[in-house]
């Protein structure tokens, strides 16, 4: 896929991809379970033309904006809008909701579930990869581009199966300078998102009224990255980043972690049950251990 | 006693029993001096530290007089009664530091030097060192005032979490190892010229060395005397052996030896350096190669370069065992002068030395019987050696194997864990619909989206009245102090506080800080002076609790969430060591419900 601005503008380019025109990568969570399962708050349609009438805001807001739309689906996730495909702009909306009918369909038919337990989990890390991979074209596209950034507009809870990709894209994010804004419309905070928007420097969101998602939306998520610097945006109010132990899966604060692989463990072990070291005797006479660390977690 | 002296009143007496004389005692670095109140009197003293040894002083309590009592090197003591046992103890500190600074500049005669200081007493040097340290540094007194003075922490315990800003400007000298004498000790025998008479002197110290040196001496003395002969004999009789030597003449020696089954000890080689001679062999490292160190120039010299005039001459072999080298002596004294005094013993007594040297070397044999295994590790080292590196395979490196688990079970639960962690409320709130098929949710799904396609966007998208209450909710929540805290250097919410509540804030957080230092570094709880330690830190720490409402409630209402924002995290900070220890009691409570023996 090439970018059709690009080449239109091309010779005037350097003048027009100003620091204020943006590539927003929005993903939409669209797992089926998880709306099914939300209350009425937010419905589905509901959440849709909000973030259109958002979309459509974006792409007011500079003639080179760029809008790029992946579903996040339960078994998939797919492109769904992109802006500078579009031939025809006054169907924008029709286009995308056309696209989300198609990726419904698909998504369900690679459903293999025969019944669902609780709200489930959609392929975030598929849906963020897909935006870095769409992203990393962007800029080897040539030495202008507009500046991308990535919105998770997430509901559905964290699919610990998907940790490591997750962790993996979230780091592929920072180093290609890519903020990861992510937009909790479940009930639940996110703690991958909240990583990701942390470690990105991002923004994290959870909204208090999701009635007013559009306003949040426009308030917080709107500005182009340049304009972001000169605002003042909702900052976290603190990343629990401690870790739960290997062996009970408690969450501690005090623990002795394993000089070889750093797994962590709640109390002494004789063996890293990870990697299998075998470790000396704690000198346990001795008040202060050394091996015992702190780890203390973030309040800002 | 920061400027280097101390003046106290007190009594000069000669005996205990004497009533002594009044007057002023002034204690400097370098002397003593004590002048009686009556100037007529003749018990005036002035004396340098440096010929004071020692001091002994009388228990409080134990008798009534404070009691201080320094004795002289030659003997004679200066008895001091002080008013009180405060002022003789700030004296008898001064003293300690005063023999032990003497003790170190001026000789090494004194071997223990202010040795009485250790545990629980402070040598002044040290005592001066900790208030210059809480003077220069305002804040370290304050919370030495508060917490030492006030009985919450020990003085050691306070300066144990400092060891660092001790040990800076602490230059005290190790102990150190006392050598043996770097000389040869060669028999110089005094002839008076007139008689055939010889004299060797011998002090307890050239006993030492002797028996350090010669191990067959050593054994001779320990199996002879006083049994076979007295010590005058043994001695007279290696004596002679030494200057049998020293002429030189193997036969003559060999002739004697023949003669005196004892002299003969003296004067044969010594089987027991021998055998240790061989066994040091045995240590060295196979890879050390003599011959290719050939090359070093003093080897080429005979009898490695050391001139002696050796007997050229070819003997006997029947006198083989009656000759000495000089470079075996040599070696052997390098090695005992080397060693050090490893004995630790009167010099007195010459058995009780000849015991204790004979203790020393069983001890190291036994030690190095019981490594044991060195004799299979020399013998891999000599196979190693041996081989030849081409013929060999490639040596597999000490890897252990690597087993990893699935990381997917961890962060399955730690998911679920930092959900929890961040406090979830909403999850209680909605009912999921559990066990949903697949085709009825892709089915609402697509009646949702197909509803937005008949029906359009709604219109208007967002209720006025709730985009307000939005976006005045950010406003509110990013103009929060919280997001200003710290951003900039130059205006913090400290400086727009009451000077007196900053004060206090700042003053608490770096209590609390000292204390939970204290309090943490306490566990786990091992002794029962810990978890008195504990408790006790623990009821200061509540103590701190009501005083931070205190100024939460004081302050005006402009400031009060800024200083409920600074004092929630020493409030968190607290409440982690109170549910700690509350955690840790009841561990314990529970512990000592199956073991009634009850520890701690």
């Amino acid at each position: 896929m090439t970018i059709p601005t690009k080449k239109k503008m091309a010779p005037a380019a350097s003048k027009l991809y100003a620091d204020d025109v943006s590539l927003l990568m929005v993903l939409i969570d669209t797992n089926p379970f998880f709306w099914n399962s939300i209350n009425t708050s937010l419905s589905f349609s509901k959440f849709i033309s909000n973030v259109l009438a958002f979309l459509n805001s974006i792409l007011l807001l500079n003639q080179l904006n760029q809008v790029v739309v992946i579903a996040t689906g339960y078994n998939s996730c797919d492109y769904i809008f992109d802006s500078s495909a579009l031939q025809n702009h006054n169907q924008k909306g029709e286009s995308l909701l056309q696209k989300l009918e198609e990726f419904v369909d698909k998504d369900e038919s690679l459903c293999r579930d025969d019944s669902v337990d609780g709200p489930g989990f959609s392929l975030l890390s598929g849906s963020l990869s897909m935006a870095l991979c769409y992203i990393q074209k962007v800029f080897r596209s040539g030495p202008l581009h507009p500046r991308p950034r990535i919105l998770c507009l997430h509901g559905s809870p964290d699919g610990p199966g998907q940790y490591v990709a997750i962790m993996n894209a979230i780091f592929s994010a920072q180093r290609s300078m890519v903020p990861i804004d992510s937009c909790i419309i479940g009930a639940q905070h996110s703690a991958f998102l909240q990583q990701a928007s942390y470690i990105t420097s991002g923004i994290y969101l959870k909204p208090q009224l999701l009635d007013g998602l559009f306003q949040y939306l426009t308030t917080v998520f709107a500005t182009d990255l340049h304009s972001r610097s000169f605002l003042q945006l909702p900052k976290p109010v603190g990343v629990d980043f401690r870790a739960a132990c290997f062996c009970h899966k408690n969450t501690i604060d005090m623990g002795y972690i394993c000089s070889v692989c750093l797994s962590i463990f709640c109390k002494h072990h004789k063996k890293c049950s990870t990697c299998g070291s075998v470790f000396g005797q704690a000198q346990t006479q001795d008040s202060s251990t050394p091996d015992r660390k702190r780890k203390t977690s973030v309040d800002n | 006693m920061a400027d280097g002296q101390v003046m106290k009143r007190a009594k000069y007496k000669s005996s205990v029993k004497d009533p002594g004389v009044p007057g002023v005692l002034k204690m400097t670095r370098e002397r003593f001096v004590f002048m009686p109140n009556d100037p007529n009197s003749s018990r005036k003293l002035n004396v340098e530290f440096r010929t004071i040894k020692g001091h002994k002083f009388t228990k409080e309590g134990s008798s009534r007089q404070a009691l201080l009592n320094l004795t002289q090197e030659h003997g004679g003591n200066y008895i001091l009664e002080f008013d009180s046992f405060a002022d003789r103890d700030i004296c008898r500190e001064f003293v300690a530091a005063a023999i032990a600074f003497h003790g170190e500049t001026g000789k090494a005669t004194s071997e223990k030097p202010a040795a009485p200081l250790q545990g629980e007493q402070l040598s002044t040097a040290e005592m001066e060192h900790r208030i210059k340290l809480l003077q220069e540094d305002n804040e370290l007194q304050m919370l030495h005032k508060q917490f030492v003075i006030g009985g919450i922490l020990t003085e050691a315990e306070f300066w144990a979490t400092r060891k660092k800003l001790l040990d800076q400007n602490d230059r005290r000298m190790p102990k150190q190892h006392v050598a043996l004498k770097n000389e040869m000790w060669s028999v110089k025998p005094l002839s008076d010229g007139q008689s055939n008479r010889v004299t060797f002197n011998l002090t307890p110290e050239i006993i030492l060395q002797i028996f350090a040196e010669k191990p067959a001496v050593r054994q001779a003395y320990l199996k002879c005397v006083p049994i076979k002969m007295s010590e005058k004999e043994f001695w007279t009789k290696y004596s002679r052996a030494e200057y049998l030597h020293s002429t030189k003449n193997v036969v003559a020696a060999a002739a004697e030896a023949a003669e005196d089954e004892e002299l003969a000890i003296f004067l044969k080689q010594d089987d027991m350096l021998a055998n240790e001679a061989r066994r040091k062999i045995r240590r060295v490292d196979p890879t050390l190669d003599m011959e290719a160190d050939v090359g070093d120039d003093y080897l080429h010299l005979l009898d490695h370069g050391l001139l002696r005039e050796e007997s050229k001459d070819v003997l006997d072999s029947q006198y083989e065992p009656y000759r000495r080298y000089f470079s075996q002596d040599l070696n052997q004294h390098a090695a005992v002068v080397l060693q050090g005094r490893v004995v630790d013993v009167e010099l007195g007594d010459t058995r009780s030395v000849a015991e204790a040297l004979a203790r020393t070397k069983q001890a190291e044999l036994a030690n190095e019987a019981s490594e044991g295994n060195s004799e299979i590790d020399l013998s891999h080292r000599i196979s190693r050696i041996a081989e030849m590196d081409d013929l060999q395979g490639p040596r597999d490196p000490a890897v252990a194997h690597l087993c990893i688990k699935d990381p997917g079970d961890y962060f399955d639960s730690q998911q679920a864990n930092a959900l929890k962690a961040l406090g979830d409320t909403g999850s209680g709130v909605k009912t999921l619909k559990c066990n949903v098929s697949p085709l009825e949710a892709y089915g609402s799904l697509r009646e949702l989206v197909s509803e937005i396609r008949v029906r359009g966007l709604s219109e208007p998208i967002t209720n006025p009245e709730v985009a307000f209450t939005v976006l005045s909710g950010l406003t509110q929540n990013i103009s929060s102090t919280k997001y200003h805290l710290g951003k900039n250097p130059h205006e913090s919410v400290l400086d727009s506080l009451p000077k007196v509540t900053r004060e206090d804030l700042l003053h608490h957080w770096t209590s609390i800080q000292e204390l939970l230092k204290h309090f943490w570094s306490s566990y786990p709880i091992t002794t029962k002076y810990l978890y008195t330690k504990v408790t006790r830190l623990k009821d200061a720490l509540s103590q701190v609790y009501p005083k931070l409402q205190e100024i939460k409630e004081s302050v005006q209402s402009d400031f009060r969430h800024q200083v409920s924002l600074l004092v929630h995290p020493m409030l968190q900070a607290l409440d982690a060591a109170f549910a700690h220890y509350d955690a840790d009691v009841q561990k314990r409570s529970a512990k000592n419900g199956e073991r009634t023996n009850g520890f701690v």
